[in-house]
């Protein structure tokens, strides 16, 4: 046990300098650390969001929503199926997860079944081949046709609104200029977003929890709003509100004119008659044309511009717009004109996104916790190390030395994983202080009994180290079992607190164990004791 | 050198004469802790049943009556207003709101507005219904993944007497540690949850050294009567145990003092946890292996005789 070979006292000392040394850039800002040169480890510790200050904030995708759309289109898709078949049904409608149709005659339910079933399309999987069909048609009595979404069509469907939604969540954040914000998939339907340095989350909020479906419709001048309140609302059209207080109802055309999809470009500006906020717009090629040949039809009557089911303003068409660039002009101030350019230049996200979870800290209790977190760190580490010094003297000095080498290693491993420091994580680091010479005071207790048995100084301290090993061993993995499992099902802090108690584990393990070991052994062969002044 | 001695060299307490008043004891407590958890319930945090919270600061000592009054007069429920770690320092609570998800954005705004600009937003947490339901979820099957992992391993690396003691001891931890919630009624969250794994992981860690050395000495004293064998291991491995909680519960208590009011009921729970783990290492843990019926090496063991030897020789 008190032999070491030249290589292992390489390797032990090695992994020492390794830890110290990817410790140092923690000690320094990071513009210095820059200009170091190469062959010098620079990555730094990542402070939580608990720490630095900043928002997490959790959102989840209305997969209802996105059902419910895919069922809509699905429903449109038969219709037009069966009127180009010139095939005769009544009936149509969305029932729970499926669309279903009466075919009328009977003679043409089979030429029916056929069309339908090619509107499937498959389902692509990880590893290229298909895992089946997006929808399944099946038949029931009396001519009586349902297509149904199958599971691996829904997920697909999910799937890819996710995607498309982190895609518009990162552009329109990227938009508010923050530094460093991450968003991140979270399980099937999640979005995690994480934005450090923010005092009030209420704008990104805003930002990204609006589904902003941009649309222009016409307004209905046939029927009196007042006739549709009283529920004549004519089935081509419906019945929207404005954003005034209180709202004025406007019946606008089901028909969508031109939508945000056709935007290229949307810029805040100012009316240069008003001198209001506007927002300006800049239609594509088709959306210039469909947008200039309705104006051109429909001078004279109103449109209505649409914002998320809600009226922005109805304008009346004073001259057809030919050059496919137009201006919104609402009840904008300077802040919401441009909060509106910028989720018109992000599109719209394909279904609501809920905010299901939010934790903001502000930067003053970030500092105030990294603060208090550190004092409590230095003193814990000074009551631990004067005690051991008080119980063990010499030995306690040892394993005190082992103590700060294993702190080294533990925030020279984190910086190296880049993991994230939280506040719940410098608690695991001060308990992994208290609990690291757990490891030493059952080796020494070891050598203390030992030596009663009337042992040689050598002999306890070589039968100290090897009873100990697997009561350590033992000790350290049943903690590692809690740390590993809190790791897999807690987030956020609680997660940091679980990897640095995790890697406390393993490094407590090398430094009480082998480093501690390998100074004592050092001090054994320089000054040949008889006793161990333990 | 003057060395500190916490415990004298060779103690021969009997810990084992004791045996039927710990274990009434430690019985009356769990059962009670099981009473106030049913009875009483735990004070469960938004983690866990959604809801909003708040911490400002205002300027100068917070007014709570007049906090009270302007947030009361919101309609918002059930508020908790009070203060928090300092005289400047206020934390609001607010139950979760009928209507989903955005129901509970409300209350932000709603709070934000009557407050306006004048007190600093230290934190602000929002947790939704969805979410409460799944950390409430996973928090219980973290705690009882845990337990059955570690028995797992201990099952693999002792006897099953072992295994089981070790649990019984765990468990009894983590039932007092529910009734100390329970009965003071601290806020139960997330990191309560952490707090008591990280009491799991301990109190194993504890009574794991002490079944160490039972399981070493039963190898090499056969003829000592069960009980004896079990006085002799924990007054061998007792000046360890007595050592190894100071020193935790000293950075423990460093942690409690300095570490700032916010993780104060985190660090509280393990400190209880601590003094609980190393007392049913010592009085659980090892008379729960008489009842358990241990088995000694040697007894319709063809490894005994070995084991003895190769660890005789040590």
């Amino acid at each position: 046990m008190l032999h070491f070979s030249r290589w292992k006292i390489a390797v032990t000392l090695l992994i020492c300098l390794v830890g110290i040394l990817a410790t140092i850039p923690n000690f320094f800002s990071r513009e210095t650390v820059a200009e170091w040169p190469g062959f010098m480890p620079t990555r730094q510790l990542t402070l939580g969001l608990d720490l630095q200050g900043g928002s997490h904030i959790l959102l989840g995708v209305d997969t209802q929503a996105v059902v419910g759309e895919r069922l809509a289109t699905l429903r449109d898709d038969v219709r037009d199926t069966l009127r180009q078949a010139r095939i005769g049904y009544t009936g149509l409608g969305v029932e729970g997860n499926r669309v279903q149709v009466r075919v009328r005659d009977q003679e043409s339910f089979d030429e029916a079944r056929r069309r339908l079933r090619e509107l499937a399309a498959p389902v692509g999987s990880l590893f290229g081949d298909t895992s089946g069909n997006d929808i399944e048609v099946s038949s029931g009595d009396g001519g009586l046709l349902f297509v149904q979404l199958t599971e691996a069509g829904l997920n697909q469907r999910v799937s890819s609104a996710v995607e498309q939604s982190i895609e518009i969540v990162r552009r329109r954040i990227d938009e508010l200029g923050t530094t460093e914000p991450t968003i991140q998939r979270q399980g099937l339907d999640r979005i995690l977003v994480q934005v450090p340095g923010l005092q009030d989350p209420a704008r990104l909020k805003a930002l990204i929890g609006q589904t902003a479906k941009l649309t222009f419709h016409l307004v209905d001048v046939n029927t009196p709003v007042n006739d549709a309140l009283q529920g004549r609302v004519p089935p081509d059209s419906e019945i929207l509100y404005t954003q005034d207080d209180p709202p004025q109802p406007v019946l606008v055309e089901k028909r969508v004119m031109v939508s945000g999809e056709n935007l290229v470009d949307a810029q805040p500006g100012f009316d240069s008659r008003t001198n209001e906020p506007v927002v300006s717009f800049r239609f594509d090629t088709s959306g210039a044309q469909r947008f200039g040949r309705v104006t051109q039809q429909n001078v004279g009557r109103p449109f209505a511009i649409i914002l998320d089911n809600e009226v922005i303003s109805a304008p009346v068409i004073r001259e057809p717009i030919l050059g496919g660039s137009g201006q919104i002009s609402g009840d904008f101030t300077v802040e919401t004109a441009n909060d509106l350019a910028i989720l018109l230049r992000a599109g719209a996200l394909p279904a609501p996104l809920d905010i299901l979870e939010e934790r903001t800290v502000g930067p003053g209790l970030g500092q105030d916790s990294i603060e208090a977190g550190a004092t409590a760190a230095v003193i814990g580490t000074v009551l631990v190390i004067s005690f051991m010094i008080a119980v063990y003297g010499l030995f306690g000095l040892f394993a005190n030395i082992a103590l700060v080498v294993n702190m080294f290693l533990i925030i020279g491993v984190l910086s190296l994983l880049q993991a994230t420091l939280t506040l719940p994580g410098i608690a695991g680091i001060v308990l992994t202080i208290g609990m690291a010479v757990d490891a030493n005071v059952l080796i020494y207790e070891r050598i203390r009994e030992e030596q009663r048995a009337g042992k040689s100084a050598i002999a306890s301290i070589d039968s100290g180290y090897r009873l100990a090993l697997s009561t350590i061993l033992d000790a350290n993995i049943t903690t590692l079992i809690a740390a590993i499992i809190l790791f897999y099902l807690g987030s956020g802090p609680i997660r940091g607190f679980a990897v640095t108690l995790a890697i406390g584990i393993v490094t407590t393990v090398f430094t009480a164990y082998l480093f501690n070991r390998l100074i004592v052994a050092t001090w054994v062969r320089r000054r040949r004791p008889s006793a161990v002044p333990i | 050198m003057f060395h500190l001695r916490l415990v004298r060299d060779e103690t021969k307490i009997g810990f084992m004469r004791l045996r039927r008043v710990t274990l009434a004891l430690s019985a009356v407590l769990s059962v009670l802790s099981i009473v106030l958890f049913l009875g009483v319930g735990l004070n469960l945090g938004i983690d866990f049943r959604g809801g909003s919270l708040i911490e400002i600061k205002t300027d100068g000592p917070a007014d709570l009556g007049q906090l009270r009054e302007t947030i009361g007069g919101l309609g918002l429920g059930d508020v908790q207003i009070q203060e928090f770690g300092a005289p400047d320092d206020v934390m609001i609570r607010v139950v979760e709101q009928e209507g989903g998800e955005a129901a509970q954005q409300a209350v932000i705004a709603n709070i934000r507005g009557a407050l306006g600009d004048e007190v600093e937003y230290r934190r602000v947490e929002i947790v939704g219904p969805t979410v409460s339901q799944e950390l409430a979820r996973s928090g219980t099957i973290a705690v009882i993944a845990a337990i059955f992992a570690i028995l797992v391993y201990i099952w693999f690396r002792f006897e099953w007497q072992y295994a089981l003691g070790a649990v019984i001891a765990t468990i009894h931890d983590v039932v007092l540690t529910i009734g100390l919630f329970a009965a003071l009624q601290l806020d139960f969250s997330l990191s309560s949850i952490a707090a008591i794994l990280t009491i799991v992981g301990y109190s194993l860690n504890d009574t794991v050294v002490v079944y160490d050395r039972v399981r070493e000495n039963a190898r090499r004293y056969k003829r000592l009567p069960i009980v004896d064998l079990l006085d002799l291991s924990v007054n061998q491995t007792l000046s360890r145990t007595i050592m190894t909680s100071l020193t935790t519960l000293l950075a423990l208590s460093a942690l409690y003092i300095f570490g700032g009011e916010v993780i104060r009921s985190f660090v509280f729970a393990m400190i209880w946890g601590i003094a609980v783990g190393t007392y049913s290492s010592i009085y659980v843990a090892a008379p729960v292996l008489l009842y358990l019926g241990l088995g000694r090496e040697g007894e319709g063991r063809s490894g005994g005789q070995a084991a003895a030897q190769e660890n005789g020789a040590a």
